[in-house]
C-alpha cells in the first residue's frame, strides 16, 4: 500500500482513527475554551500539550504507512492518558487538595461540565488518550507480524 | 476512496462541523439570553445599579464590567461616545463582575461612592490609575486610595460604606448574576437582552444601532 492506496489497509485505517480522535479532541477542547468560555486548568493545559502534536504528527505516518510513527505518538498518548488519569482521581477527591498543583486560577478540580451525570471534561480526555494509545499498541502489534 | 482523500475530507468535515457547532452555540445563547431579558430583566438590572442615560429611553445597554479589566478601561469612552452619538436614546446599566482577583475591593469602592452619587467620577479616576493600581492584571487594590481623593468623596463615610455587608451582597449578585448570563469575560454587553454576536466595539455599535432602529 502506498500513499496513495486505497484505504482499505487495516494499520493505516487505525492509525487514521487514532488521528481522527486527536482531531476531535483537539477541536473539542477548543469548542470548550474558545467558544463556551471556559478557562482551560493547568491540568487541562499538560493534556492539551500531549493530544496536540498527534493532529500534525499521525498524518506523518499515514502517508505513507510507516509503522514507526507508533514510536513516536505512543509516548505523548500514554503521558496524555497519565495526565488525565491523575486529573480524573483529583476530581473525584482520591488524591487530597495539598498536592493539587494548581493554586492560582482555575481550580482543577473544578466540574466544568457534566453530562449524564458523570462525562467530565478530563474522562473524555482520558478516554480519547486510552482509545489512541490501545489503537496504536494494536497496530504496532499487527505490523511486526 | 483515496486515503488522501479520506484525510483531507474528514478535516474539511471536522472544522466546518466546528464552526457551525460554534455558530449554533451562539444563537442559542443570544435566544436565551433574550427570552429570559423579555421574562424577567432583574437578572440583568437589579435596583438602583449604577446608570446613565434617560430613564426612558428605549434601549438598554447592560455592562458586565471590572474595574481592573483593560478592555473595559478602553470600552468606556467608546460607550460613552455612541450614546452621545445618540442622545436620550440610549440607558447604560453598569453591573459588577470582578473577575479579577481583588478588584472586589475596588467594587466595593465604586458601590460605595455610588451612594454618594459619585459613581460615574470614581469609576473615571479608578480607570484613568489603571495602569497604577493593576499592573499587568495583578491589582494592587489599596493603591486606589491614591488616586480618588479628587473625586469630592467623604472618604472617611466611604471606608465606612464599603464595609458594609449590603455592599459584599451586591458585589456577590454581579458575580451570581453573570453566571446565570453567561458572563464569562468583561465587558460584555446586553443590548435590550442581546449579547454580542461576538466581541467587539463594532459589532456593538451595529447591534445598538439595529435596536435603535427598532424602537425608533
Amino acid at each position: 500500500m502506498n500513499s496513495s492506496g486505497h484505504a482499505q489497509d487495516p494499520n493505516w485505517v487505525l492509525v487514521f482513527a487514532c488521528w481522527l480522535i486527536a482531531s476531535i479532541s483537539t477541536l473539542g477542547s477548543l469548542f470548550f475554551s474558545e467558544v463556551m468560555g471556559f478557562q482551560p486548568c493547568v491540568l487541562c493545559w499538560y493534556q492539551r500539550i500531549a493530544m496536540y502534536p498527534l493532529v500534525l504528527i499521525l498524518p506523518a505516518g499515514l502517508f505513507p504507512l510507516d509503522r514507526n510513527i507508533v514510536r513516536y505518538a505512543l509516548p505523548l498518548s500514554l503521558t496524555g492518558a497519565l495526565i488525565a488519569g491523575f486529573h480524573l482521581l483529583l476530581v473525584a477527591g482520591f488524591i487530597p487538595e495539598s498536592i493539587k498543583p494548581c493554586i492560582q486560577g482555575v481550580p482543577c478540580t473544578e466540574v466544568q461540565i457534566e453530562w449524564f451525570g458523570f462525562v467530565t471534561i478530563p474522562l473524555l480526555s482520558g478516554l480519547s488518550f486510552l482509545v489512541i494509545s490501545a489503537l496504536l499498541i494494536l497496530t504496532y502489534r499487527r505490523s511486526s507480524k | 476512496m483515496k486515503q488522501k482523500h479520506l484525510v483531507i475530507f474528514s478535516a474539511i468535515f471536522l472544522l466546518v462541523a466546528f464552526v457551525a457547532g460554534a455558530m449554533l452555540y451562539r444563537s442559542q445563547k443570544s435566544d436565551e439570553s433574550l427570552q429570559a431579558y423579555r421574562r424577567d430583566k432583574s437578572t440583568f438590572i437589579r435596583e438602583n445599579v449604577p446608570a446613565f442615560g434617560n430613564p426612558a429611553a428605549k434601549v438598554d445597554l447592560v455592562e458586565f464590567l471590572d474595574p481592573a479589566c483593560g478592555t473595559c478601561k478602553e470600552f468606556y469612552p467608546l460607550v460613552k461616545k455612541l450614546m452621545e452619538a445618540h442622545p436620550d436614546k440610549i440607558r447604560l446599566y453598569v453591573r459588577y463582575a470582578a473577575f479579577h482577583q481583588g478588584s472586589d475591593y475596588v467594587v466595593k469602592i465604586l458601590e460605595a461612592a455610588h451612594r454618594q452619587g459619585k459613581f460615574r467620577e470614581t469609576l473615571e479616576a479608578v480607570f484613568a490609575a489603571q495602569d497604577a493600581w493593576a499592573p499587568q492584571h495583578r491589582p494592587q487594590p489599596e493603591l486606589v486610595w491614591n488616586y480618588i481623593g479628587g473625586v469630592g468623596l467623604d472618604i472617611r463615610k466611604l471606608r465606612h460604606d464599603m464595609n458594609l455587608p449590603e455592599v459584599e451582597k451586591i458585589v456577590q449578585q454581579g458575580l451570581a448574576d453573570a453566571k446565570t448570563l453567561n458572563v464569562k469575560a468583561t465587558p460584555e454587553f446586553f443590548v435590550n437582552g442581546k449579547p454580542l454576536p461576538s466581541f467587539g466595539y463594532d459589532q456593538l455599535k451595529s447591534l445598538v444601532e439595529e435596536e435603535l432602529a427598532a424602537a425608533y
